[in-house]
């Protein structure tokens, strides 16, 4: 029986699970004061574009997303599997290729802010 | 030892209806879905803002829409219960040892909603 | 002395004669103050002497008797009657094949307590002359829930990981192994984690946290399992990014 290389994304998914835990409600709080077209603050283009542009807001926005992505991917992964999904390679490929590509366009997107 | 021993079948995808105890976790597993689709909104959300202000505003206008509405409260819903469930679980996965005792599990617990609230409270009043 | 008619209805398996598994029902007088287990005696007694089950000790420390009552993975002699309607159902326990009646094979579930290495591995030999293991009263509380476990079963016929993948290591085997991490005397923990850190060991769990709901000892299983997934988490980064640091 080999050790299992799955700590990689487990720790990813711990970190990620905590820092959702305490802070993606508030965020969710607030798109959803824009949705209902009470646009917050910090949704504002001046504000968001203001905070995105220095480099510790690009980290702060990057870390919060790269999180939040690799802990809802592997959870997914276990999801499938509780589902009764059971082709884990398949599985984890896509859901990792998706937090993969989640994690690339963030970084871009970043960039170019 | 059996000269023919049964082997109870369990379904691979039913395995959990019918039984409260599965169906919470299900419930709480599931919340994984709509934090990954939120984050692809904030995706979404970071692209229009990197293409400039009409490509922000039009971001904006499609967020403020009834499909936008039921999705921002769908997935608050979700992460609420995430939020609930994984505070409520950390004692058993981090057990603080002070001395010969181990810190109540309510306590770390109640620090969690604690540092939930303060946290909430600080980037609602930053970002309102 | 109130008594309360209970029809019980049990799972009966016959390997010798029967295909499948079914239903039978029994009549039973209990005392309010019954358990599960004493209307299964009464059975035998009484009405069936050919119902199989496990039991010794009757007050929950031996860990024979667990079944599934009501559904529910239980010790039958902690399953009190005043608990329950005037129908109670009686299965053998969830995710192991059935041998006969409510009796349930354990060979998987004693191999898996076996490999995990459950005995103390001292860091150094140490001769009987140079005296005993010593150890603080908290550095025991570090461990000591972890050793309340009865070996019962329970925790496998509640986790679902289980069911679906038999070959899971399962919540008693590796609680087990993190009792003996965390004793002080101890210095084995490389040896186990071969085992304990492969796809079969912790990784399968996903933290439904069943089995601590239903373990009659409170041993908290589930709490062990992520314990150990967090130090070998940690394990794996040190194991990896910093090769050069010796364990």
């Amino acid at each position: 029986m080999a050790k299992s290389n799955k700590p990689i994304v487990w720790g990813l998914f711990a970190a990620g699970g905590t820092i959702t835990a305490f802070l993606l409600p508030v965020v969710v709080l607030l798109t959803l004061f824009a949705a209902l077209g009470m646009t917050p603050g910090l949704f504002t283009y001046e504000y968001l574009q203001a905070f995105a542009a220095n480099w510790l807001g690009k980290l702060v926005i990057f870390g919060f997303i790269f999180l939040s992505l690799w802990h809802a991917a592997h959870r997914l992964r276990i999801t499938m599997h509780d589902f009764g999904i059971r082709h884990d390679l398949w599985v984890a490929t896509a859901v990792y290729a998706l937090a993969a590509l989640g994690t690339l366009m963030t970084f871009f997107y970043l960039l170019r802010i | 030892m059996s000269s023919r021993p049964y082997i109870r079948e369990i379904s691979k995808t039913g395995w959990f209806y019918g039984q409260p105890r599965y169906l919470r976790y299900m419930a709480r597993e599931v919340t994984c879905i709509f934090i990954f689709a939120y984050t692809f909104l904030l995706i979404w959300a970071l692209r229009a803002l990197a293409n400039g202000p009409e490509a922000y505003q039009a971001f904006l206008d499609a967020l403020n829409s009834p499909l936008g509405i039921l999705f921002n409260l769908a997935v608050l819903v979700g992460v609420v219960y995430h939020s609930i469930s994984w505070f409520s679980l950390t004692p058993q996965a981090m057990p603080l040892q002070r001395g010969e005792e181990f810190v109540p599990g309510n306590i770390i617990i109640g620090a969690h909603y604690g540092g939930w609230a303060v946290v909430s409270l600080i980037v609602l009043f930053l970002g309102v | 002395m109130s008594e309360r008619q209970i029809q019980l209805e049990v799972l009966r398996y016959n390997p010798e004669t029967d295909r499948e598994p079914r239903l039978q029902t029994y009549s039973v007088p209990c005392l309010n103050e019954w358990v599960v287990l004493d209307a299964l005696n009464y059975v035998k007694d009484n009405l069936d002497t050919t119902l199989s089950y496990r039991w010794s000790c009757h007050m929950a420390v031996c860990g024979s008797c667990g079944m599934m009552i009501n559904g529910e993975p239980k010790l039958a002699c902690k399953a009190f009657i005043r608990e329950y309607a005037d129908q109670i159902r009686v299965e053998p326990l969830a995710n192991f094949p059935i041998e006969r009646d409510l009796v349930t094979s354990v060979e998987d579930f004693i191999a898996k307590l076996a490999s995990v290495k459950p005995y103390l591995i001292p860091k150094e030999d140490k001769s009987i002359s140079a005296g005993e293991f010593k150890q603080t009263p908290a550095e025991l509380k570090k461990y000591k829930q972890y050793t309340l476990c009865i070996n019962c079963m329970l925790c496998y016929a509640a986790c679902p990981q289980y069911g679906l993948v038999p070959e899971f290591l399962g919540p008693a085997a590796i609680a087990l192994a993190h009792r003996y991490n965390q004793d002080s005397r101890d210095g084995g923990r490389d040896q186990r984690q071969e085992v304990i850190a492969s796809h079969e060991g912790v990784w399968e769990c996903s933290f439904v946290g069943a089995c601590s709901e239903v373990c009659p000892k409170h041993v908290d299983p589930a709490g062990a399992l992520q314990q150990v997934k967090i130090a070998s988490t940690i394990d794996w980064y040190k194991e990896h990014l910093m090769p050069w640091v010796k364990k």
